[in-house]
């Protein structure tokens, strides 16, 4: 049995996934969850408030929680079905499962925990396999560490390369990076996506996070109170929010397709131009693959607005357009400026009055580098 | 004479936490995790030696032990004499009476162990008595050696249990404790004194070890492999 951890992968075996699973002693029309979807091979986003039944789905998964009623398979290989009466043990799915609290066991060194999966294999090939992944992973130098004696970040890559040693049939992320900086985080996220360019399992991606579903996404399920409310591609799950939870993930009101220019590495920046125009934003200088087209995320609270040419600004985005629409949502004002590419901007009822706003008439954006988010899919 | 009766004690408190770390284990790791409903009953039953008065407790085993029951004939039967009033007698009496002291601080520790360590373990492939052996007995191992130590340090001072099961047999039975009742009773205070005191030291000098030992944390100092 021990030897069941790491069986060789079924290549791009899809996780099928239907549970209704009820909280005990409600009636039978409350669910607690209620899913039904496919993953393919690659990162699949499940996005949802806390609360939506996010961690529950992944239990259920991982077979830490009985699913109640359902099916739960790899490819033709059963994890569980009521139907059957079967539920595969933990110990035995070879599903990968990156718990928030990382749960990397204290008493042991980063390598003794990364070899904990491996119990069963040829010590020679237990070395190369952890001594491969820690490689990838970048945390070679820690590999004699405790675990409380390195940095947040090591130890989410030690967390991370203890699951993905044992080559699993699934992996499961539940908000892995939420409590990293932003340069640990897109590092991460790199390693892994290179991790799985070779692998190609499903990988199942929690997080409320949108600049991560950009980042990452090739498919986003939206999740809300146990049922899945939107699916798709990022941008066809953000762009038509038919639900509060997407359009809460559809934070970027400004979404824009960009090619990349060039970098400013002394400036910490890029240059990347909008697709279709010939305006050129700089954003942050960003780890993502500067031959294919890359996606910059505005919030329309991010942009300030000026009624004549700006001066002395340390914004680096400065544009001017022409107002195309005004229009008032409650106490917000929502104005489309056209520079080439529309615009979305909110301000403040005061605003306009103060700036005299209206249709037809040139204004200036500005827009600092960090309010440019740059995203790029798989 | 205190020799042989410290002689005495000390293997009966070497045998009964031994003993004790063998039964305690397993029984604290179903304590902590189990989900039966009757979970609640054996958790009374086991601490019951904690409240009971030990002659209530020595009562009940010298009966159960002695020749007239099931227990002591099966075990006459088998080593050719009786339990009670014997070493054996006196080390079964032992370890119910000292179980609580084993089995509570076993138990506390496993239970306050992360359950998401132990569904980490699952979910990389290991068997429960993997789980058990690489994380479970690890991590609780401050609780474990503080049963045992525990265990062993209450055992050497009991009395009344002795008493009930054992009487009073020179190398077979008298224990410190009893030898100092028995000094005592022949007005030899000196004697008492200085048996006293032995004792006293001992229990001290056995839990100064422990709580010393316990500041630091447990795999540091075990070097847990």
């Amino acid at each position: 049995m021990s030897g069941s951890a790491t069986p060789t992968p079924a290549p791009n075996g899809d996780l099928s996934v239907r549970i209704r699973k009820s909280f005990p002693g409600e009636s039978a029309s409350l669910f607690a969850l209620d899913v039904d979807f496919t993953a393919a091979a690659g990162f699949t986003i499940l996005f949802g408030a806390s609360g939506a039944g996010k961690t529950t789905l992944l239990d259920c998964i991982a077979g830490l929680q009985n699913p109640g009623a359902g099916r739960i398979a790899v490819e033709d290989s059963v994890l569980f079905s009521s139907a059957s009466g079967f539920n595969l043990p933990p110990n035995r799915r070879s599903v990968g499962y990156l718990m928030q609290s990382l749960a990397l066991f204290p008493h042991m060194t980063v390598s003794q925990n990364v070899h904990y999966g491996l119990d069963g294999l040829h010590e020679s090939e237990r070395q190369s396999r952890c001594g491969e992944i820690l490689e990838l992973l970048r945390i070679s130098a820690m590999a004699e560490r405790r675990p409380e004696e390195i940095s947040g970040g090591e130890r989410q890559r030690a967390a991370l390369a203890r699951t993905l040693v044992t080559n699993p049939r699934v992996l499961l992320l539940d908000e892995p990076l939420t409590a990293l900086d932003a340069v640990t985080k897109s590092q991460i996220l790199y390693d892994l996506r290179a991790w799985n360019n070779q692998h190609r399992i499903p990988i199942l991606y929690v997080t409320h996070q949108r600049e991560e579903v950009f980042a990452l996404g090739e498919n986003v399920i939206a999740l809300d109170a146990g049922r899945i409310v939107a699916s798709g591609s990022p941008h066809e799950v953000l762009q038509r929010p038919q639900s509060e939870t997407v359009a809460q993930l559809a934070g970027f009101e400004n979404i824009f397709e960009c090619a990349f220019v060039a970098d400013h590495p002394e400036q910490g920046t890029m240059t990347c131009r909008v697709a279709g125009s010939t305006l050129d934003l700089e954003a942050p200088l960003s780890r993502v693959d500067r031959s294919r087209p890359l996606r910059i995320g505005i919030r329309a609270g991010d942009i300030l607005l000026a009624s004549s040419a700006p001066q002395g600004l340390s914004a680096r985005n400065v544009f001017s357009g022409v107002i195309a629409s005004l229009q008032q949502r409650d106490v917000m004002v929502v104005a489309k400026v056209n520079c080439g590419a529309e615009f979305e901007v909110h301000l403040t009822p005061a605003a306009r009055e103060a700036l005299h706003l209206e249709s037809g008439r040139t204004v200036w954006l500005v827009v600092k580098t960090y309010s440019c988010q740059v995203l790029q899919g798989i | 004479m205190i020799l042989q009766a410290l002689t005495l004690t000390l293997r009966l408190a070497v045998t009964v936490s031994f003993i004790l770390l063998i039964v305690g284990v397993p029984l604290a790791y179903w304590l902590a995790y189990s989900r039966k409903r009757w979970k609640f009953f054996v958790e009374a039953l086991v601490s019951l030696p904690i409240v009971l008065p030990p002659t209530v407790l020595g009562f009940y085993v010298l009966v159960a032990i002695g020749p007239l029951s099931p227990v002591g004939r099966w075990y006459q039967a088998i080593a050719g004499h009786p339990l009670a009033f014997t070493f054996e007698g006196l080390v079964v009496g032992s370890v119910l009476y000292s179980l609580p002291f084993a089995v509570q601080p076993m138990a506390t520790s496993f239970a306050s162990i992360d359950h998401k360590l132990l569904d980490a373990s699952a979910l990389l492939g290991a068997s429960r008595w993997r789980t058990f052996r690489r994380i479970v007995l690890p991590l609780g191992l401050p609780g474990v050696l503080t049963g045992f130590v525990l265990s062993f340090a209450h055992t050497l001072g009991e009395f009344g249990v002795v008493l009930m099961i054992g009487g009073n047999i020179p190398g077979a039975t008298r224990t410190i404790s009893i030898l100092i009742f028995d000094q005592v009773e022949a007005l030899d205070y000196a004697a008492a004194n200085c048996t006293a005191l032995l004792l006293l030291a001992l229990c001290f000098a056995i839990l100064a070890a422990l709580y010393g030992l316990r500041k630091r944390a447990a795999w540091d100092v075990w070097g847990w492999k």
